[in-house]
């Protein structure tokens, strides 16, 4: 165990935080990446994280919480693209394109004026990329609360967002109000992304948004079940991650080490690619097979 | 306005605005506008490469893109295209902190590289951007009839012996191949805002594919006009301009469109009634 766990790893405090921060944003991320998926919203929920960045550069300026600057203009965002069209799959991506592109636009202004105004350096990297080693142990209740908000209204509305993300006619059929369950689930998703883009930068965001639910959702076709495997992977890939950027200091004592998201996004990569193997996937589905009653997507409903 | 630096400038950005023009007068057709999002944005990881590794950025822009617009393509054959692409950008961004951890001062660059310099560009610029563009122009050109095909009518594509793979694949490098040269000038940002914005307004001004297109091309030329002379007078950055000026053709395409539908629906009320 000495090779992979190098001294003072866990008495580390900000690794620490790591932690918590990272198993909780990546178990919420999986859960809400799974409809994410099913519904293909991959795009917007890669969108919001922009959305959401521009927020956070917004907040240096307005000098309001970082916090609430990220999931603020995450849910304005949400609205937007609501309000544009993201809910007729028919054009969905240019609706959410639109935003995106307005929105990228106001960061680069935002970020102008944050490193005109004030000569902080850094602000740039760290708003782009964060780091989860540098966040403030302090915003750990916050994201715990507003994770389990949003496990919440996801529990809340599970039936009728399912019915609505398999089949849209089936579900209004049914005298479900497919618009507004969409509008929920958008902002949903601008909550659950705006709180990971700050807790763990943005490029793991959306990485452990798509990445674990897109696998697990490859490698079975019953959904509670993919829910499981796409926390899990969500959950190992950063805690592993986090284990691997720390110990990169050692690899090479004049080396700087290699960057927390590197790592996980490499993993949650190569678990995507691997979860497509046919090996792979005959392998969980005998498992699945003998553990549970054959039963499908489909058939939860 | 017109003069020393501010010559090159108004000169890319029309390049670019014809380019964006065109390329994007698909992108919105095909719904690709993720993928031209995740191209240019994801080649600046190989600047960073490029940069560390002390070679050109330009090649390492290149060889990114267009291994984002290869291995999306490929990928995507087994798998969802939207998630696919996510997972490559993401991948590419995880590379890039890689590479710009292990060097010391990039901080100017990247912002460069997301956000452009077009007020910064030299004379000699210029020329390898028309080349490029004009590459992509006729490319565009020559896959025309089987870009259309492919997306309007899947079915007639198949039946003519069009392999829809094919024909995405070519695309996704001419939209590598359209980014390549311009981030480095106009930024990744820039460039997405002018293949999304302008081409949707102009389709909901006319149903034909070729008036479309070139209303595609003159509201994005218009665009990067407009937020050049913006820029110039506010000092405030063109990316913030093109951003809103697109969206804020986008607004207006989609306003006309609602009119003209429910004017036309009272018109056919009318008679019936």
């Amino acid at each position: 165990m000495r090779f992979l766990f190098e001294p003072g790893l866990f008495s580390n405090a900000p690794v620490q935080t790591a932690f918590v921060l990272g198993g909780v944003t990546a178990a919420v991320s999986a859960i809400v990446g799974v409809f994410t998926v099913v519904r293909g919203q991959s795009f917007a929920g890669h969108a919001l994280t922009d959305v959401a960045t521009t927020g956070g550069s917004g907040s240096f300026l307005l000098g309001i919480s970082p916090l609430l600057g990220f999931i603020g203009a995450g849910v304005i965002g949400a609205g937007a693209m609501e309000l544009a069209g993201v809910q007729r799959r028919r054009g969905r991506d240019v609706a959410t394109g639109i935003v995106l592109g307005a929105a990228t636009g106001l960061a680069a202004l935002f970020l102008y004026l944050d490193t005109t105004r004030s000569a902080t350096t850094g602000v740039t990297q760290q708003i782009l990329f964060g780091s989860i080693f540098t966040v403030d142990p302090g915003t750990i209740p916050v994201v715990v609360v507003l994770s389990v908000v949003t496990l919440a209204l996801i529990a809340w509305m599970y039936r009728p967002l399912l019915l609505s993300s398999l089949s849209s006619e089936l579900a209004s059929a049914r005298g479900v109000g497919v618009r507004r369950v969409s509008l929920l689930f958008m902002l949903t998703l601008a909550i659950s992304v705006g709180l990971s883009s700050v807790a763990i930068g943005s490029v793991l965001s959306t990485a452990l948004l798509i990445g674990p639910a897109a696998a697990s959702l490859r490698l079975t076709r019953n959904l509670r079940r993919a829910f499981v495997y796409a926390g899990v992977l969500g959950v190992l890939a950063t805690w592993l991650g986090i284990v691997f950027a720390y110990d990169s200091y050692y690899w090479d004592p004049s080396s700087r080490g290699l960057p927390v998201s590197f790592f996980i996004v490499s993993i949650v990569f190569l678990a995507y690619l691997v979860s497509g193997l046919g090996v792979v996937r005959r392998f969980v589905a005998r498992r699945d097979d003998r553990r549970v009653r054959p039963s499908s997507v489909a058939e939860v409903v | 306005m017109f003069s020393g630096f501010m010559v090159n400038a108004w000169l890319v950005a029309t390049i670019v605005a014809l380019v964006a023009g065109v390329v994007g007068f698909f992108v919105v057709l095909r719904g690709s506008a993720f993928q031209a999002h995740a191209i240019p944005n994801g080649a600046f990881a190989g600047a960073a490469g490029a940069n560390l590794i002390g070679v050109n950025p330009l090649i390492g822009l290149g060889v990114f893109s267009l291994g984002a617009a290869l291995g999306i393509a490929r990928l995507s054959r087994r798998g969802r295209s939207d998630v696919v692409t996510a997972l490559a950008l993401m991948m590419m961004l995880a590379l890039g902190a890689a590479f710009i951890s292990q060097s010391t001062q990039y901080e100017p660059q990247i912002f460069s590289l997301l956000f452009g310099e077009i007020l910064g560009v030299s004379s000699s610029q210029v020329a390898p951007v028309a080349v490029l563009g004009a590459v992509c122009v006729v490319a565009v050109a020559i896959l025309y009839r089987r870009l259309l095909m492919t997306s309007i009518a899947p079915e007639i594509a198949a039946a003519r012996g069009l392999r829809p793979e094919r024909v995405e694949m070519a695309f996704l490098v001419v939209i590598a191949c359209s980014t390549t040269m311009t981030v480095p000038v106009v930024g990744a940002l820039l460039i997405f805002s002018l293949m999304i914005g302008p081409p949707a307004a102009a389709r909901s001004f006319s149903n034909r594919p070729d008036v479309a297109m070139l209303g595609s091309v003159v509201i994005a030329l218009f665009t990067v006009w407009a937020a050049l002379a913006s820029s110039y007078t506010t000092n405030w950055p063109v990316g913030f301009y093109v951003g809103v000026f697109s969206a804020a053709w986008f607004g207006l395409g989609r306003t006309y469109a609602h009119l003209r539908r429910t004017r036309g629906a009272m018109r056919r009320r009318i008679p019936s009634a």
